[in-house]
Formats: structure tokens, sequence, C-alpha cells
């Protein structure tokens, strides 16, 4: 525990809060990072699992293949690229954000197409029936429904790239990964520990932001759905709410009378 | 089909991971020396540290004490200084080629040492109870400055002493602990009168490898620490500035051994494998090891020993 307390009043001290090797600019550097691979992550993809999700074409490819790359190991690929395409420290920026980018694909990919293929398949024949498109379809009935399931994806994404993202410091970059490269030679752990406490209260939070989205991106309709289905099994199932609007209202309505 | 196929998908991984594990077998067993042993019955473990100079230096010593009815096991790659001294305290490993500056400065952060054979004097003192180093070899493998030919030539530097007179930012590429050490930027202040506000530290996590060497071409960086055994130093015409001061530490190659297995057979096999390991002999074992032709440790020791004759 005493190396715990050290790491803590290491963190409790001033001296640390400023500077460019203070934590505000490390902390900064670090969601920078993230922030810069999951957009990239998730503009390539999200893309790609909703196409996937949508068609059911190219399913298994996609997923063996971006599954495959991330077996890479992070430090191995992220000297290489350094190295082999000429980016060294120069350009360090790219070839980190390519290694973490790689690491982020497979569960952003997972959570879009699982998500759009879990909706029900007769909601998509409905909404076809109705003369939507197969944008429409997508935009309107698909993503909306399966937005949990994707923010689940980004959440699980940001995990690894947080925790990951240390290893920046490694080709002369910033981030909390500073902390515990530079005092790893010299056997500063106190210094380490605070660095890997930092990365994982960091993630804690990104973590509790992210379900919090997700929890707020889930459709009223299907919420509706949801809090109404224990109620069902309970005594006084005469009491249903009715839930809010729409389509969601009428399929909740449906239920009940099934009981 | 389906379930056939995914049968054959994970035959073939268990066939990949029998041969990755046969193959992990067939190199370097431990035990294999034992079935030799010849009448005599010293037995000795040789360690080495995690890159590739040690433990060539450490195939050396288990070569050259074999072929003088040791027996020898040999444990390779065993990270850093702190983490090798843990095994040889332990009893894990018994000898390990080491750098004499860098271990006095393990044992003793507040020594005086400057030269050679100041730090070779110094280390008994240091070193703890029931440990010892033998001969130093004149080889020595230490951090160094660099810069390129052109920057060489531009501002007339040829020695850390030009530094305090240069007009252009100096930024210097190496190790993140370099920026901890009494030789780095501080000490191109402290010894050699460089303004720190001139000076900006750039951390590179390879040891002088190719990406420290790759910031000072491509002027990332423009004076760069790179250990002096590296064939990249002269692959490169890099010129590596003179330490008049002698701010960095001598770094002799020396063996470092448990006092309990240096029997004189063993004094005299590493006293002699010292006194003949050269620093150009290290560069050009270094250059074999990392250049095209990637010659093992084990098989560049072989040669070594034949080249010199021993044994």
């Amino acid at each position: 525990m005493n190396a715990f307390l050290e790491a803590f009043a290491w963190i409790a001290d001033p001296a640390h809060w400023s500077g460019p090797d203070g934590i505000p600019t490390r902390v900064a550097e670090h969601l920078g990072y993230t922030g810069l691979t999951v957009l990239i992550a998730v503009l390539i993809a999200v893309t790609l699992g909703l196409y996937i999700g949508h068609t059911g074409r190219w399913r298994g490819i996609s997923i063996g293949a971006t599954g495959a790359l991330r077996a890479l190991p992070t430090l191995g690929l992220l000297t290489y690229l350094a190295i082999a395409f000429g980016f060294g420290i120069r350009l360090a920026l790219i070839p980190t954000v390519i290694v973490l980018v790689v690491l982020a694909i497979p569960p952003l990919l997972a959570g879009a197409y699982s998500g759009i293929e879990s909706v029900d398949p007769r909601t998509v024949d409905a909404a076809r029936s109705m003369g939507m498109t197969e944008w429409q379809i997508l935009w309107k009935v698909e993503v909306p429904l399966a937005l949990p399931l994707i923010i689940g994806g980004i959440r699980s994404a940001v995990l690894q790239v947080v925790a990951t993202a240390t290893v920046a410091a490694y080709i002369s970059l910033g981030g909390l990964g500073r902390y515990i490269i530079d005092a790893l030679p010299v056997r500063d752990y106190t210094k380490v520990l605070v660095g890997a406490l930092l990365v994982t209260l960091l993630a804690l939070v990104l973590e509790g932001i992210l379900i919090l989205i997700q929890r707020l991106t889930v459709p009223a309709g299907v919420r509706a759905i949801r809090t109404a289905a224990p109620l069902r099994t309970s005594r006084k199932s005469t009491r249903v709410p009715v839930a809010p609007t729409g389509t969601s209202g009428q399929m909740a309505k449906q239920h009940t009378p099934t009981q | 089909m389906f379930t056939s196929r995914r049968g054959r998908f994970a035959a073939g991984i268990i066939a990949a991971g029998a041969v990755l594990s046969l193959a992990a077998c067939g190199s370097g067993d431990p035990l294999e020396p034992a079935d030799e042993a010849s009448g005599s019955s010293e037995t000795i473990t040789v360690g080495s540290a995690g890159f590739a100079e040690s433990e060539i230096i450490a195939e050396i010593y288990a070569q050259a004490l074999e072929a003088n009815g040791v027996t020898v096991e040999f444990a390779g790659q065993i990270g850093q200084r702190d983490v090798y001294i843990q095994a040889l305290e332990d009893g894990s490993i018994d000898l390990i080629p080491d750098y004499s500056g860098n271990l006095l400065q393990f044992f003793d952060e507040e020594s005086e040492a400057k030269s050679s054979d100041e730090v070779f004097a110094a280390l008994p003192d240091a070193l703890p109870e029931g440990f010892e180093v033998l001969d130093q070899s004149p080889a020595e493998d230490k951090d160094s400055y660099n810069v390129t030919q052109e920057f060489s030539e531009e501002n007339g530097v040829t020695s850390l002493a030009d530094l305090a007179d240069l007009d252009v930012p100096l930024i210097v590429g190496g190790n993140p602990e370099l920026n901890e050490r009494p030789y780095g930027p501080q000490g191109l202040t402290d010894v050699y009168g460089v303004d720190a506000a001139n000076i900006s530290f750039v951390p590179i996590s390879d040891s002088g490898g190719p990406l420290t060497t790759g910031a000072l071409l491509d002027g990332t960086v423009n004076i760069a620490d790179i250990f002096s055994t590296t064939p990249s130093i002269k692959d490169n015409g890099f010129v590596t500035l003179e330490d008049p001061e002698n701010m960095i530490l001598p770094q002799n190659v020396l063996p470092l051994i448990n006092s309990d297995k240096a029997s004189d057979t063993v004094r005299d096999v590493l006293n002699t494998v010292s006194a003949e390991l050269t620093t150009e002999d290290l560069i050009e074992l270094n250059s074999r090891n990392q250049g095209d032709e990637k010659a093992s440790p084990e098989a560049l020791a072989t040669d070594w020993l034949a080249d010199k004759d021993l044994f």
C-alpha cells in the first residue's frame, strides 16, 4: 500500500500540475491521441459495420481480417511502421495513430454490424413495405435502433485505446505513457504507478461518460417496451403504461393483449 | 461442411502451435551441455542482459568456459541491470558481462571515479558481499554524443567543449533516462557550460537504434546519444564528439561473478577472454549481428574465439 500512498502524494503535489510534463498537459495529450484515433476508427469501422449489417455481405472476411490485424503486437507494429515507412520521430503521430486505429476497429465493427443485425427483420420489412428507400431504412430505422450497440462498440474501443495510447511515449510523443516510459529506466516506480493510475482513472471516467451516452441513445419506444416488460408479469398488469408516441407505442400496445 | 471446416482450422492452429513450441525446445536446451560434462564438477550459469551485445559477450564467456571443461548453463536476455542483479543475488545466474561505469553507478551513485582505472578500482568496494568483477577488458561501449558530418563541418564542432559557443539551438535525442543522468543535458550545462535555455530534449526509447539514427539524419534532433559500438555511427559517417572532461563514465566490459563460482580455471579463462576483446571487435560483432547477415550471438561467439585462436 505504501507504493500507492506515494503515488497519490505525487499526484497531489501542486508542482506536478503545471508545465510541459505536468498532469494536465499529459492528460490533454493522451486524450488528443485517443480522440483522433477513435474519430478515424469510427469513420472506417462504423461505415463498414453499417454496410455489413445492412447487406449481410463481406461479414466473415471483414471480421476475420480486422480481428487478425488486432493480433499484431502494438509495440512491434509501432516501431516497424516508424522505421520501415520512414515516419521516424519527425512524423511520430502517424504510426502511433495507425497502430491505435488497428486496435480500435474490431470492437467498433462488431458493435456496428451486430447492432444493425439485431434489428428485428419484421421492423425492416415493415419499413420497406411502407416504401422507404434502403438509405431511409438504414438511417431512420436501423441506425437509431442499433445506436446503443454502436455506442457500446465505441465504449470498448475507447477503453482499449486509452490504455494502449501509452505506447506513444515510446517514439518520443507525450501522453501519460511518458510517466511510465521515462520512469522505468531510472527505477522511479512511484512515477510508473502514477502513470498507470492516471490511465486507469481516465479510462474509468470515459467509460462512465459513454455508459451514460449509451443509456441516453436508447430510442424512446424501445425504452418504453423495456420498462413495460417487467410489469407484464406483475399482478397489476392492467396498469401497463402506454408508450408516448409513434410506432413503438403501437408495438407496446400489441404486446399487452397477448398476456 | 461448416463444422468440418472449423475443425480443420482448429487442427491447423494446434499444428502451428506445436511446431512453434517444438522449435522453442530445439534451440539452446539448457540441459544439453550437462550430458557432455567430462570429469569436471564445476557448473556455472551464465546470464546476459536484454540486448544483443551483452548476449554475444555472454556467449563468448560460455563457450570459452565450456572449452575448458566447465559445465555451462545459459540464461539469456534477462532485461536490465536491476533485474539481472537480482537474478545474481538469488542464485539464478552466477556470471554476467557488465559495463564498469554503469555498474559502479548502480551501486554507488555518489562515486567520484572518472577514469577507466579509477572506476575499476572503486568497483570492489561498491559491489555487494559475495560478488566480484574479474579483469576489465579494453573493449568499451558507452554513451556518446554524435552529430552528422554536415553539422560538424558547418558549425566547427568536434568536441562537447565546442557546444557552448554554438548559435543554433541544441536538440538532443536519446533514451528518456538520459534526461535524468549526470551526463545528460544537465551535464552539458554543468560540465561544458552550454546555456540550458539552448538545449531541448527529445526522448527516443530505442537506445540509439534506427529511430534515433533516423531522427539525427532527418534533422528532428541535431545531436544524438548513441552507444559507441553501434555500427550505424560509422555507417552514416556520424562524428562522435570528444569528451575531454570525462563527463561520460568509462564503460569497460568486465565479468561480474558470484565469488563462490570464481575458481582459478574460471578466472583464467575469463581474464584471457577480456584481454583479447577490443572495442573494434564489439563494433564488428554488432555489425554482423544487426546488419544484413543477422548472425546469431552463438555463431558470432564461436567465430570470435576461432579468430583469436583461443582454446
